[in-house]
């Protein structure tokens, strides 16, 4: 992964100095609050429900065990010893108090982290394929990109006030893990016939109150002129991207309110004059870069392990585990290993200082001490032995970190919601819960398959609710905590934006709502059938009909 | 006497920065004698007129692009930039378009919500004059704000005041 030289710490140090003078002044009453929010928010730092919330960038989701240690640090003396990952592969902290933040942040950047622009109107942390340089489906590992892009990114004094938000996310593989479709800029790396590397861009996607799938700006921009096709895009939304209105800023209400070709004519207009300028990249810089992640030095194994296989044939559990958590790799005789962060009982994507350190010794031992954090909200031990497959479950399932439900419907993506969220509609954390508890039966798990299943507790769609096969948004009806629920959506190269069935339904009516769904699923489905598939060929009315047709019935009972 | 820095350093200043009044047209507004900053449409509307005083320029609300004074630029004393508020962005791609697009050389000044925690990311995109709201700083605090000019001292990428990326300007190690 990559490693800090002395212009990157400096910079990091520099900024929590900054930060410190900063917080000071507001906290001697120099800075007024509307003049240190956007600072703070720039450094990470929400006021929430109940306290601060500082949000730390974990760089397309890739951490160190030294970084994950100190996370289990921060997690225990400044917080209530546990943190929680997000859909943008970061983690956040619900309870530190303001004064500490500086000293926190300082620490932080004592293990190459920090909090810049995890917030605030400006470039957020760039997002990834957690699976980078180990999936076999990867045409060109994205990573160096994104390292180049968040240093171009990282205090870009002109685009430090942007309209809104900004968030880029890269993918280099066949199939796309990283949502670019749902991103104000998407990049595919790819190649072109004659085998040079370049970017397909989108631009304009995003989720939140208005969805909207990102449109194709261009199909192939040399990868030396990357970084000024980037800062062009950037220009024209700082210049012409609304500000009048926070819910109409962001870069997909320009591009839709111009047209993809007015928009591009623009950006091209003024790429024209930057093009080849000084931040044309060079072969030296990327080669720089690209040498922070070249593969570890892998052994030659067989392909099979034959005590795995073994293993596998044993145990039940152990298979059931490996069948969901365990991924191929593109090296023989090793695997990825997904832990899930979705146990019944604990929020999806809490992790205690304990269950830190614990995964920060297994990467370690297994893993070249690195971890990677996934927009579903789990954690990845990216490079192991299939021969320690077995040592490492045993481990993992003691420590609640090996619940066998990757992919399958109780491994809910979920934004904090009510229980933390001041902006929320209504609670998410309770949704997941219930319905995780609903489908406790793991054989039945498995027989419904591959499914997403999403929720946000308000249309800001933290939780990616629209992307869900399955979509739970939380809205508020006189007061009282309501959810809407939408089928059809979905992430990937067939990214799509769920269809709304109908009516919301209280919090108690959830499970068996999910229920509902998924029985239309099993009683229509073909074989082999996945639950969007299905979806796409039925379209939504059978599961409507289902859903309120039942729901309807029990009313009758109930009132009869 | 208003103080503003300019390059790096604290100074006194007398530009006048002219607002049109409720009722006051671009034709009809009464301009004072010294150094101004007029509204675009005063400008436009008098050009020639104020060309021959020598020592006014042209001040650009948030929504007026650079393009609009592009070809009056060799006849502007300064141009300002406005910031309606901190948090809006606009002035920065103003101003860097100023520099590296039109090729304006002179007194580039930002004016409106300047604050201190915004005086590096000006500098780096081309403003030489920042002139704070009146009344805003102390003289200690403004003195104290120039130190924050420094902040980030090795800026990552090229912008108006050094346009060269880090990687053209340093070898780069391997690891800390
Ligand atoms: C608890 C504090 C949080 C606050 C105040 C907050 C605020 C917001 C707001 C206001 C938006 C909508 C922005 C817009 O549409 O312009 C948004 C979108 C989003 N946030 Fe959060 N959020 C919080 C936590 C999270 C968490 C925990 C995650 C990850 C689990 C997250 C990831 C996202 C994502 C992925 C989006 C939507 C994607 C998009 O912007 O297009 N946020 N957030
Ligand atoms: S979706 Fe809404 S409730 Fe959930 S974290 Fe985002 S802003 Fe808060």
């Amino acid at each position: 992964m990559y490693r800090y030289d002395a212009y990157d710490q400096r910079a990091v140090d520099e900024r929590v100095a900054q930060f410190r003078d900063q917080t000071r002044r507001y906290l001697a009453g120099e800075l007024t609050e509307d003049e240190y929010r956007p600072l703070r928010l720039q450094n990470g730092l929400y006021i929430q429900r109940h306290a601060p919330m500082l949000r730390i960038a974990v760089p397309y989701g890739l951490f160190s065990s030294a970084q994950l240690r100190m996370l289990a640090h921060v997690a225990r003396t400044y917080d209530k010893g546990y943190g929680h990952f997000t859909t943008r592969q970061n983690i956040q902290f619900n309870w530190p108090a303001l004064e500490d933040v500086p000293e926190i942040l300082a620490q932080l950047a004592t293990v190459q982290m920090h909090a810049i622009q995890t917030s605030g109107n400006c470039i957020r942390n760039i997002t990834s394929d957690a699976f980078a340089g180990v999936a076999g489906d990867e045409r060109i590992d994205p990573r160096p990109w994104c390292e180049i892009l968040r240093q171009w990114s990282s205090f870009h004094p002109e685009f430090a006030h942007l309209p809104r938000k900004f968030k880029f996310a890269v993918n280099g593989a066949e199939e796309d893990r990283a949502v670019i479709q749902a991103h104000d800029i998407g990049l595919d790396v790819i190649r072109n016939e004659a085998g040079e590397i370049g970017f397909r861009v989108l631009v304009g996607g995003g989720l939140g109150r208005t969805p909207i799938i990102g449109e194709q700006i261009a199909g192939f921009v040399p990868w030396q002129h990357i970084v000024t096709y980037c800062e062009s895009i950037l220009r024209v939304y700082n210049l012409h991207g609304r500000r009048d209105n926070k819910y109409k800023a962001r870069i997909k209400i320009l591009v839709k309110a111009l047209g993809i070709e007015e928009f591009r004519r623009q950006v091209e207009a003024e790429w024209a004059h930057v093009k080849n300028g000084p931040s044309t990249l060079t072969e030296a810089e990327v080669a720089r870069v690209a040498a922070h992640f070249v593969d570890p030095a892998y052994e030659t194994l067989p392909a099979h392990d034959a005590a795995y296989a073994e293993a596998l044939a044993d145990n039940k559990p152990f298979a059931a585990w490996a069948r969901r958590n365990v991924r191929a790799h593109k090296v023989p005789g090793y695997a990825s290993v997904v832990l899930s962060l979705k146990k019944t009982g604990v929020p999806p994507g809490d992790i205690s200082a304990e269950q830190m350190e614990l995964v920060a010794e297994l990467a370690d031992a297994h893993s070249y001490g690195e971890v990677r954090a996934t927009h579903q909200q789990n954690l990845v031990l990216a490079d192991v032995r299939q021969s320690e497959l077995f040592k490492l479950w045993q481990t993992l399932r003691d420590a609640g970190l090996a619940t066998p439900n990757i992919g399958l419907l109780t491994d809910i993506i979920a934004c904090p919601g009510g229980d933390y969220c001041a902006l929320a509609n209504a609670k998410s954390i309770p949704i997941a819960q219930a319905i995780q508890e609903r489908f406790d039966d793991l054989d039945y798990l498995y027989e419904i398959g591959d499914i997403d299943l999403n929720i946000s507790g308000c249309m800001n769609a933290c939780g990616h609710h629209h992307v869900g096969h399955i979509g739970v948004l939380g809205v508020d009806k006189n007061g009282e905590e309501w959810y809407q629920v939408t089928v059809g959506g979905a992430q990937g190269n067939q990214a799509s934006l769920g269809k709304v069935i109908g009516p919301s339904f209280a919090a108690h009516e959830m499970a068996d709502v999910v229920s509902s769904l998924i029985e239309t699923y099993v009683e229509n489905r073909h074989e082999d059938e996945r639950f969007i598939d299905t979806v796409r060929r039925l379209g939504i009315e059978p599961f409507k009909t289902n859903v309120y047709g039942k729901r309807q019935q029990e009313r009758k009972v109930a009132h009869g | 006497m208003a103080k503003v820095i300019r390059n790096r350093s604290i100074v006194d200043d007398t530009r006048q920065t002219v607002r049109l009044a409720e009722g006051e047209t671009p034709e009809g507004v009464a301009l004072p004698t010294g150094p101004l900053l007029v509204p675009l449409a005063v400008w436009q509307a008098r050009a020639d007129e104020l060309a021959a005083r020598g020592d006014v320029g042209v001040w650009l609300a948030a929504g007026e692009g650079a393009e609009a004074i592009a070809a009056e630029l060799p006849r502007l004393a300064a141009v300002g930039v406005h910031f309606p508020a901190f948090t809006d962005g606009r002035g920065y791609s103003t101003a860097a378009l100023l520099r590296t697009r039109y090729g304006y050389t002179g007194e580039l000044r930002a004016i409106g919500d300047v604050l201190r925690d915004q005086f590096q990311a000006y500098v780096r995109c081309g403003f030489d004059t920042l002139q704070p709201p009146e009344g805003r700083y102390s003289d200690e605090q403004l003195q104290a704000a120039l130190a924050s000019l420094g902040d980030i001292s090795t800026p990552y990428q090229g912008a108006v005041d050094e346009p060269r990326p880090l990687w053209l300007r340093a070898q780069r190690g391997v690891a800390a």
